[in-house]
C-alpha cells in the first residue's frame, strides 16, 4: 500500500528572513518581544520611582480607580500610551522596570526576567534582533549609572500569564506583585557545596 | 547517586564532555559515541534539542546512556519549549528514573533552529527553573505549593559565559544562579584566559565557589572552515580573540586542526592552574574519537580510573567506579 505523506508544514524552514515574521510572540498577549531602548533618560526614569512610589497618596489613588470599571479602564489605557512609548511596554501586568534599570525585560525575545542570556553579542547587540542592543546590557548600564547596579542581583520569580493587559501600576500600588522579585540574591545563605546529601 | 557531585565536591580535577542526541529514533550512534570516551571523562551532557534543532528527547538519551553504564549523563534542559507544568513534570520524571545531574539553560531562539516559525514558549528562565529544581528537592513542594511525595534527588548545574557583555556582571550573574541553587556551572568556550580568571576571581570574593563547582569550557578548532566559522560572530555567545585567530591563521590550513587541538590543550592546562577552576567541560561533540588523546596532550592523568598497568579504560569504569577503588 502506497501512503500519500501529506505535508504538515506550511513553508519551508527559513523562508522568510524578515524579523516581523519570527513568531516572536513569546506571551500570551500584546506585542511582539523585541528589545526597545528606553526613551526616558535613566535620571528621569528614577526621579519617576519616587513619584510613582506605592505611598499612601497612591495607594489611596489606586484604590478610588479600582472602585469604578471605567475609571480602571481609562487609567490602564493611559499607562499603556505612555509606557509603550516610553519603554516599549508590552502590558505584562507585572513590572520590572524599578528593578531593571528602567529597560523592559519583555522586550527580550526570550523574555529573561533574571538577567542577559549568552548570547550577546561583542558590541551588546541582541542574539535574536542584532539591529537591537541586548535589553540587558542597556539596563545594567542605566542601573550602574544610577547606583542601582545592585537590584539586578535580585532574583525575579516566575510571572502571572493571567495578569497580561492589566495595569501593573494599579497592582503595584494595591501590594498584588509584592512577590515578584526577591530583595537580594540571597548568596549568603545559599548551602555550601556538599551540603546535599 | 551522582558521582559527578561526589568528585566535584571533594575538588577533583572532574572532565565533563558534550553528547547530542541523534536525529532519529535510535540512541545506538550515541552510545558507541559515549564509549570513545568511557573513563575519560566523568559524566557528559545530554543536549537538548541543542541550537533548536530537533533532537531525540535530552531525557530519554540521558536514560539510555545511563542504563548503558559507560557514563554518568548531566541531563539539559532548556526553557525554550516548555511551560512550567512541563518542565516541573519532566523533573519528576527525571528524578524517577535516576537521573540526578541536571543543567539549566535558557536555550537558543527557535531562530537558529529547523523549525524557525515554532512558538518560543520561556515561560521561566533559566535562574527560575534552577530555583524551581531547588524547590522541587529542598522543600519537596511544586511552585504551585503543592507537596510531593517523594521529593527528587537533584544535582543542580548552569551555564554562564564569562565573555559576553556586559562583561562586569557576568559574576553577578552566575552568582544569581548558584543562590537559586546551582551547584556547578559550565562555562562557554575559554579562549581569553585573562578575562576569564577575573570572573572566576570575583566570584570566589562572592562566596560562590564554596557552593558552586566551576568548570571551564573548553573548544577544539578543528579546521580552517570551523575557525573562519566562529570568527564570523554568528555563533551565538562565541567570541575567538583576535590573538588566537592570528596563531591559528598562521599556520597552513590544513594544520589548523592539529594547531587548534594544541590551543585546546594548553587552555586545559591554563584554566587547572587558576584557583577555584574544579574542571573542563569539553565543547567537543563530535570529537569523541580524539577527545583522550587531547587529554594526554594536556597532561591530564586519567590512569586511577583505568585498570592497574594499562592506559586504557576498562568495563569496571562503567558508572564512574574506578577499579582501584577511587
Amino acid at each position: 500500500m502506497t501512503r500519500v505523506m501529506v505535508e504538515l508544514r506550511s513553508r519551508p524552514p527559513g523562508a522568510s528572513q524578515d524579523p516581523g515574521a519570527l513568531g516572536g510572540v513569546t506571551g500570551t498577549a500584546g506585542p511582539r518581544s523585541v528589545p526597545h531602548r528606553p526613551r526616558l533618560s535613566a535620571r528621569l526614569a528614577y526621579l519617576m520611582q519616587k513619584v510613582l512610589k506605592p505611598n499612601p497618596a497612591n495607594r489611596r489613588f489606586g484604590g478610588v480607580v479600582e472602585r469604578s470599571a471605567l475609571a480602571r479602564k481609562a487609567f490602564t489605557a493611559a499607562e499603556r500610551a505612555s509606557k509603550e512609548t516610553l519603554f516599549g511596554c508590552r502590558m505584562c501586568g507585572q513590572c520590572a522596570l524599578p528593578v531593571t534599570g528602567y529597560s523592559c525585560p519583555m522586550g527580550c525575545p526570550k523574555e529573561l526576567r533574571n538577567g542577559p542570556c549568552g548570547g550577546v553579542g561583542p558590541g551588546g547587540a541582541c542574539e535574536v534582533y542584532p539591529e537591537k542592543r541586548c535589553v540587558w546590557v542597556v539596563g545594567y548600564e542605566r542601573a550602574a549609572s544610577q547606583g542601582a547596579a545592585a537590584d539586578l542581583r535580585r532574583l525575579q520569580r516566575p510571572i502571572d500569564h493571567r495578569l497580561w493587559g492589566e495595569s501593573s501600576w494599579l497592582n503595584y500600588w494595591a501590594g498584588r506583585d509584592d512577590h515578584l522579585w526577591t530583595a537580594d540574591d540571597g548568596l549568603e545563605t545559599a548551602p555550601l557545596m556538599g551540603d546535599h546529601g | 547517586m551522582s558521582l559527578l557531585r561526589d568528585r566535584l565536591a571533594a575538588g577533583e580535577f572532574t572532565i565533563t564532555a558534550e553528547l547530542s542526541p541523534p536525529r532519529g529514533a535510535s540512541a545506538a550512534a550515541m552510545l558507541g559515541r559515549a564509549e570513545l570516551l568511557r573513563g575519560w571523562v566523568d559524566a557528559v551532557n545530554i543536549t537538548d534539542n541543542q541550537g533548536s534543532h530537533v533532537r531525540l528527547a535530552s531525557w530519554a538519551g540521558a536514560v539510555a546512556v545511563q542504563q548503558s553504564g559507560v557514563i554518568e549523563p548531566i541531563m539539559q534542559m532548556t526553557c525554550r519549549d516548555r511551560n512550567r507544568i512541563a518542565l516541573q513534570s519532566d523533573l519528576l520524571g527525571a528524578g524517577a528514573l535516576g537521573i540526578e545531574n541536571l543543567l539549566f539553560m535558557s536555550g537558543d531562539h527557535p531562530k537558529f533552529g529547523d523549525h524557525p516559525g515554532a512558538k518560543p514558549v520561556f515561560d521561566m528562565d533559566s535562574t527560575q527553573l534552577t530555583w524551581t529544581a531547588r524547590t522541587l528537592r529542598d522543600e519537596a513542594k511544586l511552585l504551585s505549593g503543592k507537596e510531593l511525595n517523594p521529593a527528587p534527588r537533584f544535582f543542580l548545574g548552569a551555564v554562564e559565559n564569562p565573555f559576553a557583555p556586559p562583561v562586569e556582571y557576568r559574576a553577578r550573574r552566575a552568582a544569581k544562579k548558584i543562590a537559586a541553587g546551582a551547584q556547578f556551572m559550565q562555562t562557554q568556550y575559554v579562549f581569553d584566559i585573562d578575562v576569564f580568571t577575573r570572573w572566576v576571581t570575583e566570584l570566589g570574593e562572592l562566596g560562590a565557589l564554596d557552593r558552586c563547582a566551576v568548570l571551564a569550557g573548553v573548544g577544539v578548532i578543528r579546521s580552517a572552515r570551523m575557525l573562519d566559522f566562529l570568527a564570523s560572530g554568528k555563533v551565538p555567545g562565541v567570541q575567538i580573540p583576535e590573538p588566537v585567530i592570528r596563531r591559528l591563521r598562521g599556520v597552513p590550513p590544513d594544520d589548523v586542526g592539529a594547531e587548534g587541538a594544541r590551543l585546546a590543550a594548553e587552555v586545559i592546562a591554563a584554566v587547572r592552574q587558576i584557583p577555584g577552576v574544579v574542571g573542563v567541560h569539553l565543547l567537543t561533540a563530535g570529537y569523541e574519537k580524539q577527545t583522550p588523546e587531547l587529554l594526554r596532550m594536556a597532561g591530564v592523568d586519567r590512569t586511577r580510573y583505568f585498570p592497574a598497568g594499562t592506559n586504557q579504560p576498562a568495563a569496571a569504569a562503567l558508572a564512574g567506579k574506578s577499579p582501584d577503588g577511587h
